[in-house]
């Protein structure tokens, strides 16, 4: 493709549109620039891109697949289904594209240590992965609620040789575990790199997160384009912060195609138990950046709640509300429930286990395919697998034998 | 930009009367939540300390996301939450205050509950009440550049903080951008109270720079200072010290002791249990605590 790149968010100062900036103590602001510096230095190293790229294919597993979901696709009968398979990352999800990015970065810049949060433990995971693997010390924070949750991600940490700090303040949640990291930072600027998960955090991070994902959205076009002979009509991927989704969606704003980010409404996006930032909240400033928050009226962030632990955060990232407000992209939430069916629909018909997080953005496909034509074609983000889900997976569908009961086995031509 | 005399650049008139050229004594900055631990304490304690040495009084918002506190001021920013404090039960407390006392005070919080209550409108009723400045932790020099405007416009200060890794070109910067004075952070980190001889060590140096690059503006030196002995050393070569963790933990202790606001720590509502043993003896215990701070007797 040669379109022209119009596209051009963020400013020099770390704004899309009027969201984002650097909302932090002053402490930190010498090592925002210090970074912001790097990063651009290391854009433009060959040897330091080189060194990325390699560490993607060989360690990561990069390129990831371009999969025709067949029965998916024959299930809905209408466009074809395409699902981009950052499952099948080193770790199980996408979150390993970025840890490898800034990982390189903190070497650079001579720091020792590394402190990164996490909610599903995904990026936790991911983080400790890439410190085992440059033999750098690190602290993972993580709230006690979603230590509860995720037990199994929080013993693969600690396999990995990361100390893993349950956060007991607040929700307990990621949230709370992000503040104790920026706290870790505030505290130990010196020597420690604060590998943050998600495109969330004060300029540079929304930027630099999209940096080391968008090779989601680059390897998908050259893919798409090798496949079908054209670009995809529609993409579609989840949103919590929103790191796979800007992955994928960002070498694509300039071209024509429809793009829906889906977010997670919880028990329903007005039940009060919602995570679903751009449908319900409104902007305001939290970990550093300007964005959509789910605040109450005296400006206090309000708990998120979502089955998923990576969606069950009260922010979003910047550049997503950007291209909320400009209209670029459409965000729309699915519940719990509907993310769950999603998970079984799936699995039983794909042989894939999706991550609950990965589950919301198949379940608007119940919206979303009625609305398309068979020579059309969408692109899902399968951003994780669903292997650390099993607990709340069974626990879910324990209960609930109809919801098992999958779609899959009324299809008889498998 | 006139600066004839010394600190020309304060606009509120009570501010600049606190850092009058001919003073020797260190002034002294208290910072509390407002709040904490009952709504009905904060005047008594705002005039209290007043009365027993306190120069500015910054009275803390509280945030339910506070990333620069550390586990003392979380605490009562949490505590004061539940209580019900809001930013137009602050500015309440304000005009409650300016019925009694003159004394300078500074509000200091982060800036979403700040941006929700509408920017505008918040530096409006916060002059109308009486309100002499504005500390935003969030809010470094370079992000919302009209907020700062506003502020002085309304005859108001935004205060802005150094820190010790602040190098001398931005240090230079923020003292031009802040107006009452310049917060000086003396180690990086949150707040809360630190090991005396580590906060000495480092912050000698701290200072030096700090006299080098901020000329503009009074400074005010905090973060870690928990006792008199402290605040008088680190306070020599600057205008005056902050005690801000030291004393909320302080007003904890001593209202706990009493059994006032016992509840306090299971998630209750303090107010509650306002009536249950108080004897309201703390309040003088807290008040010593001050003097002490101040004078050293």
């Amino acid at each position: 493709m040669t379109a022209v790149q119009t596209y051009n968010q963020p400013t020099a100062n770390g704004y899309f549109g009027q969201f984002g900036g650097r909302f932090v103590p002053e402490t930190l602001i010498p090592v925002l620039d210090e970074l912001i510096g790097e990063l651009e230095r290391a854009q433009q190293d060959e040897q330091f891109l080189a060194e990325y790229h390699r560490l993607l294919t060989d360690y990561v597993g990069r390129p990831t697949k371009l999969t025709l979901a067949e029965r998916l696709t024959e299930h809905y009968g209408r466009a074809k289904i395409y699902l981009k398979r950052e499952d099948l990352c080193h770790t199980g999800a996408h979150k390993i594209n970025n840890a490898v990015g800034q990982i390189l970065l903190a070497r650079r810049m001579g720091k020792t240590r590394i402190i990164a949060e996490t909610g599903a433990g995904q990026h936790g995971v991911a983080t400790a992965t890439v410190c085992a693997r440059f033999g750098m010390e690190c602290v993972i924070y993580m709230g006690e609620e979603d230590m509860e949750r995720q037990r199994l991600n929080v013993d693969r940490m600690r396999l990995l040789g990361a100390e893993v700090r349950g956060v007991s303040s607040g929700s307990k949640t990621l949230k709370d575990a992000t503040n104790e990291a920026i706290r870790d930072w505030v505290t130990n600027v010196e020597n420690t790199f604060y590998i943050i998960g998600s495109v969330v955090g004060p300029h540079p991070y929304p930027m630099m997160t999209r940096f080391f994902h968008r090779v989601i959205g680059d390897e998908t076009k050259r893919q798409i384009l090798e496949r079908e002979g054209r670009l995809p009509d529609v993409l579609l991927a989840c949103v919590g912060g929103g790191s796979n989704a800007i992955g994928l969606f960002y070498p694509f704003l300039d071209d024509p195609v429809r793009i829906i980010g889906v977010e997670a409404a919880g028990f329903g996006v007005d039940s009060g138990k919602t995570a679903a930032t751009m449908t319900k909240g409104s902007p305001g400033v939290l970990h550093g950046s300007l964005s959509y928050l789910l605040q109450d009226d005296g400006g206090q962030v309000e708990l998120a709640h979502s089955i998923s632990a990576g969606l069950d955060y009260p922010g979003v990232g910047p550049e997503h509300s950007y291209l909320h407000d400009s209209g670029r992209v459409e965000y729309r939430a699915v519940t719990d429930d509907e993310a769950m069916t999603a998970v079984s629909l799936v699995s039983s018909m794909e042989g894939i286990i999706p991550a609950i997080e990965t589950a919301h953005a198949f379940a608007f496909l119940e919206t979303l395919m009625p609305q398309t034509d068979p020579d059309e074609l969408v692109v899902i983000n399968c951003s994780g697998r669903g292997d650390k889900d099993m607990q709340t997976i069974s626990e879910y569908f324990r209960d609930r034998v109809d919801a098992v009961a999958p779609p899959a086995q009324t299809t008889n031509k498998a | 930009m006139n600066i004839h005399s010394e600190h020309s650049r304060t606009r509120s008139a009570r501010l600049s009367a606190c850092f009058r050229p001919d003073r020797s004594d260190p002034v002294m900055s208290l910072f509390l939540t407002a709040g904490f631990p009952t709504l009905e304490d904060s005047l008594d304690l705002i005039l209290g300390f007043e009365q027993n040495g306190a120069d500015i009084i910054e009275l803390g918002m509280p945030f339910s996301d506070p990333l620069a506190d550390g586990p003392t001021i979380q605490f009562a920013s949490q505590t004061a939450i539940r209580n019900g404090v809001t930013i137009s039960w602050i500015l309440d407390l304000v005009r409650e205050v300016r019925k009694h006392s003159s004394i300078p005070i500074v509000l200091m919080g982060y800036l979403n509950p700040l941006l929700r209550y509408g920017a505008d409108r918040m530096i409006r009723d916060a002059a109308d009440a009486g309100v002499d400045g504005f500390i935003l932790p969030d809010l470094p020099v370079g992000e919302m550049p009209s907020i700062r405007e506003s502020i002085r416009e309304h005859g108001m200060d935004l205060i802005q903080l150094v820190a010790p890794n602040t190098s001398a070109e931005r240090m230079r910067e923020i003292d031009r951008q802040s107006s009452g004075f310049v917060y000086c952070v003396s180690v990086t980190g949150v707040t809360g109270a630190r090991e005396g001889e580590e906060v000495s060590k480092s912050v000698d140096r701290f200072i030096d720079r700090v006299i080098e690059n901020v000329a503009l503006n009074p400074k005010m030196i905090g973060f870690g200072i928990k006792n008199h002995e402290n605040a008088m050393q680190v306070s020599k070569r600057v205008d005056g010290f902050i005690v801000g963790s030291a004393l909320v933990e302080q007003i904890r202790a001593t209202a706990m002791a009493d059994g006032h606001a016992n509840h306090a720590e299971n998630g209750q509502p303090v107010a509650d249990s306002v009536e249950t043993k108080s004897s309201g003896d703390w309040k003088e215990e807290l008040f010593r605590f001050v003097r002490h701070l101040k004078f050293g007797d």
